[in-house]
């Protein structure tokens, strides 16, 4: 079963490359054949010659950064994007999210749902399409909610997960607030899941445990790379407890969104650490899993600094009354376990009902996938995807300040010259503080 | 090239005598920053924004390749207006001369005489056709037309008047493309006795019909000029300026004999080398010129950014710890390295864009902006207002460089100094028959450019007031639970 992945806009144009070439790493390294079989066909196709192609589309509104995404790929001699893969403008949307997706966006629909529908024909079959983009911008953003509308439409049926980077707090664009909250607000009805990056953790991640100490742009997406590596490449999972699972994203959808307004995953891994730690670490799985259980409570985004003392509250009242949010509700994890023994590992502590809301069915909070193969150099390597209350914080903090500039009717000229009007904003507006407080009731 | 080779392309008109000086420097700049990357003589799309790719031994402007093949004549995407022959003949007969044809340059004999209305009103009539079918020209020739530069002076006739009803032509014929203007202000001393009102009655046009303005004054130019020639003539052990690397100097260019003037509008050339550099050269983080429109101006009057140049020189020593990296930032915000006499870090921000050239990373970036964020004051609804870009390739000379744009408040004590002295002639009525006289010009347009400039000021009074104003955030939307 095959993804497609849907590339836009800048920051979903440099993520790509990097989470294909991790996963035809991952893949390629000494790896049994089943895993490798399974992760190419996931992945990428033959050509005519023999050569993978990644089961990608490639969009942006100016030519740079795709152009640069097929020329490291094709140098990579590893594999290469397709030919007519790709569709780019001239121009850029110039951060604004209006004229992504009233502009950009039906204009060039035709030309970007043809890409896609002939990446999806040549899928024996789909398991999902995964569309890749940012949220500050104005193409990830604005043609990316339009482009996820149109495969909706397309694809009723299919699975459309959507990654999402959010920019760092101290802005990248001035109008990010703006632009994130045009898109999550339509995503939400259009995606059956959005799965979060945020720039400022993963920073913190290259800085903290990798010790990178000038760091890029290229570093953070290698994390991010990893952490969606580390999701989507082969596994067993328990709908597939001895066959690679070949439906990773449905089962991964319907073990974390139980019900369509908790539709926010956020990405865990541990461990994570430079190249040249790597070779002197040893893991045992009890470690590893007490503290990614610790990191999900106290909500730590990496295995520094987590507060140990934050812990499960005896009744149920106990952290919704004091309303400091020190303890981290879920509604389901989703465990991944990859590598040595990883079969074998105790995942108990996971399974606590004290954990999740009292509404679900204890059986419906707690999946568990493993693969003895170990991922991207890790020994072991655990992965937590989570519907949980982890992202609330950092979605308060992108409404409050994207309001307090709408009240002042900043930038209001730029959005109502493509269209986009006030009463379009009040409606996302509304849509995300229901989503705010639907999540802060946990 | 897998992906078709589309270049963003801007289109270059410089009006009157000092943009047309500066627009010189420009071009002179320009080709030397690309020959400075480009060894391989081959028409790269860095080239195209620009350059248009023409066989020299045709008339009609063709026959060049597209981007990728090799350069055989590069002509230049302008056109060039001036109602006196004097600064264009020299164009034409000067080391850049290959890179015009001569139907994009637009002259007439007699001036302005410092008037305005002459350069609007008069000579925006007779030369409309002309103006607008050499831009239409241009405009056909790009592959993708992103942004006119207009460049002139406000204290003249010719590029004053004439270069506002440029500015409203381009408005009227290419609504669509975004107008970006580079205003060189008179200083206070200037010796044209009519510059202010040539000022403030451009300044309504620029209010009215620009998408962003680049105000510079000439004492902030001549300040920087003094102070690196001052360094560069120290001689202190550790200060030695590396040679060509002053944002004053126009060594390496095409132009052997410097003229006078030359420093100060280096200045400038380089700054929209500066501004179009993540449009020209690739980066890790694009910045394109329309992105530029969009972060800065919250509000479609207030589009004026005061934009500051680091580092002016580069010292000849390599040995550079990392805290001149940081020290570009800090000086970056610094009232001596504006290129008006503004002071934005003891005023409000509304926005700010930080472009960096170079070897920088996002870390350093990231570093700096946190190390600056709190000696600087954002206005309420836009705290962490920072808009950023990263372009790989540095300017000639340096190692790595920063353009700070900066929409601030603290364009209003310029702005309030020129109201002065325009109410200080016009009280008294002195030489508005100059004016009046012109064909087209009426009273009125003085009473309107004046409330406009006044209306202006009072939107950036208002906005100071909120700076001391205790800051509460807006209550919430309320939504049933």
């Amino acid at each position: 079963m095959s993804v497609v992945t849907v590339q836009l806009g800048q920051c979903g144009n440099q993520i790509g490359p990097e989470l294909f070439s991790t996963v035809y790493r991952d893949s390629s390294e000494a790896s049994p054949k089943t895993h490798r079989e399974c992760s190419h066909e996931r992945f990428f196709r033959e050509n005519s010659e023999g050569v993978l192609v990644a089961r990608s589309v490639l969009v942006d509104m100016e030519p740079k950064v795709i152009s640069q995404a097929i020329a490291r790929a094709s140098k990579s001699g590893k594999w290469r994007y397709g030919e007519k893969a790709h569709f780019c403008q001239k121009q850029g949307s110039g951060n604004n999210w209006a004229n992504g997706y009233c502009v950009h966006g039906p204009r060039h629909k035709e030309a970007v749902e043809d890409l896609v529908r002939k990446e999806v024909e040549r899928c024996d079959r789909l398991a999902g399409i995964f569309a890749m983009m940012s949220v500050a911008g104005g193409t990830g953003s604005g043609v990316g909610t339009f482009v996820t509308q149109c495969l909706r439409d397309m694809y009723p049926q299919s699975f459309i997960l959507n990654h999402l980077t959010w920019p760092y707090g101290t802005g990248e664009v001035i109008v990010q607030n703006y632009n994130s909250v045009l898109t999550l607000s339509r995503l939400y009805q259009l995606s059956d899941a959005l799965v979060i990056h945020e720039n400022d953790t993963v920073h913190k991640i290259c800085s903290q445990l990798m010790n990178i100490k000038h760091i890029s742009i290229g570093d953070v997406n290698k994390v991010i790379a990893h952490q969606l590596g580390s999701v989507l490449q082969p596994a067993y999972t328990e709908d597939s407890p001895s066959h690679y699972s070949r439906n990773p994203i449905g089962e991964l959808l319907s073990s974390l969104v139980c019900h369509p307004e908790y539709k926010l995953l956020s990405l865990c891994n541990i461990p994570q650490m430079s190249q040249t730690s790597l070779a002197y670490s040893a893991y045992t799985w009890p470690g590893l899993l007490k503290h990614l259980r610790q990191m999900l409570i106290a909500n730590a985004r990496m295995e520094e600094g987590i507060d140990w003392k934050v812990c499960v509250p005896s009744s149920r009242g106990d952290s919704v009354r004091t309303g400091q949010m020190a303890f981290n509700r879920s509604l389901a994890n989703l465990l991944i376990l990859r590598g040595k023994d990883s079969s074998s590992a105790d995942a108990g502590g996971f399974k606590d009902p004290g954990l999740y809301v009292p509404w679900l069915p204890p059986d419906g909070t707690f999946s568990l996938w493993n693969s003895s193969v170990p991922f991207n150099g890790y020994e072991k390597s655990a992965s937590l995807v989570s519907n949980s209350q982890s992202l609330l914080r950092p979605l308060d903090n992108m409404v409050r300040k994207a309001w307090n500039m709408f009240v002042s009717r900043a930038y209001m000229h730029q959005y109502t010259k493509f269209g986009i009007t006030e009463d379009d904003f009040l409606d996302s507006f509304t849509m995300l503080e229901q989503i705010i407080s639907s999540y802060t009731q946990l | 090239m897998p992906v078709s080779a589309v270049t963003i392309c801007a289109v270059l008109l410089s009006v009157g005598q000092c943009g047309n000086q500066v627009g010189c420097r420009f071009w002179d700049l320009a080709l030397r920053e690309h020959s400075h990357v480009n060894k391989k003589g081959i028409y790269d799309e860095a080239l195209s924004s620009f350059f248009q790719n023409v066989d020299p031994r045709r008339s009609d402007g063709g026959g060049g390749g597209a981007p990728g093949s090799r350069i055989s004549g590069l002509r230049a995407r302008a056109v060039l207006v001036d109602m006196e022959e004097g600064v264009l003949s020299e164009v034409l007969q000067g080391p850049l001369r290959q890179l015009f044809s001569s139907t994009q340059l637009i002259s007439d004999v007699s001036g302005s005489g410092n008037n305005w209305a002459v350069g609007h009103h008069s000579y925006g009539s007779v030369y409309r056709e002309q103006i607008v079918e050499q831009v239409r020209r241009a405009a056909e020739q790009c592959d993708c037309l992103q942004c006119f530069f207009i460049i002139h002076s406000m204290g003249g006739g010719t590029g004053s008047g004439l270069g506002t009803r440029v500015l409203k032509l381009l408005e009227d014929e290419f609504p669509e493309v975004c107008r970006l203007v580079t205003a060189v202000y008179p200083s206070a001393e200037d010796d044209v006795i009519t510059s202010p009102y040539n000022s403030v009655l451009a300044m309504r046009e620029l209010t009215e019909h620009a998408d962003c303005v680049l105000p510079i004054e000439n004492q902030s130019l001549m300040d920087i000029v003094s102070k690196i020639q001052h360094m560069a003539h120290t001689g202190k052990p550790g200060s030695v300026i590396k040679k060509d690397s002053t944002i004053i100097s126009g060594q390496g260019g095409v132009s052997k004999t410097e003229k006078p003037f030359d420093a100060m509008n280096n200045i400038v050339a380089n700054l929209l080398l500066n501004i179009t550099s993540s449009a020209r050269f690739e980066g890790s983080l694009n910045m394109d010129l329309n992105e530029i429109a969009m972060n800065l101006v919250p509000f479609p009057r207030l589009h004026y950014l005061v934009s500051s140049l680091t580092p002016l020189y580069t010292l000849a020593d390599v040995n550079i710890p990392t805290r001149r990296l940081d020290q570009m930032f800090t000086d970056a915000f610094s009232k001596d390295h504006q290129l008006m006499r503004a002071d934005p870090k003891h005023n409000l921000y509304l926005a700010c864009a930080l472009m960096l050239r170079g070897n920088v990373q996002l870390s350093d970036l990231r570093r700096n902006i946190e190390r600056l964020r709190p000696t600087l004051s954002f206005v309420q609804w836009n705290t962490e207002g920072w808009k950023t870009g990263l372009c790989s390739v540095p300017p000639v000379g340096h190692t790595h460089s920063l353009l700070a744009l900066a929409n601030n408040t603290c364009v209003k004590p310029s702005f309030m100094d020129l109201r002065e002295r325009f109410v200080r002639l016009y009280r008294k009525k002195a030489h508005l028959h100059h004016y009046l006289g012109v064909d087209g010009m009426d009273v009125s347009g003085f009473s309107e450019a004046l409330s406009s400039l006044s209306a202006l000021i009072d939107e950036y009074s208002q906005l100071d007031s909120t700076k001391t104003a205790p800051t509460q955030e807006p209550p919430r939307l309320n939504i049933a639970c």
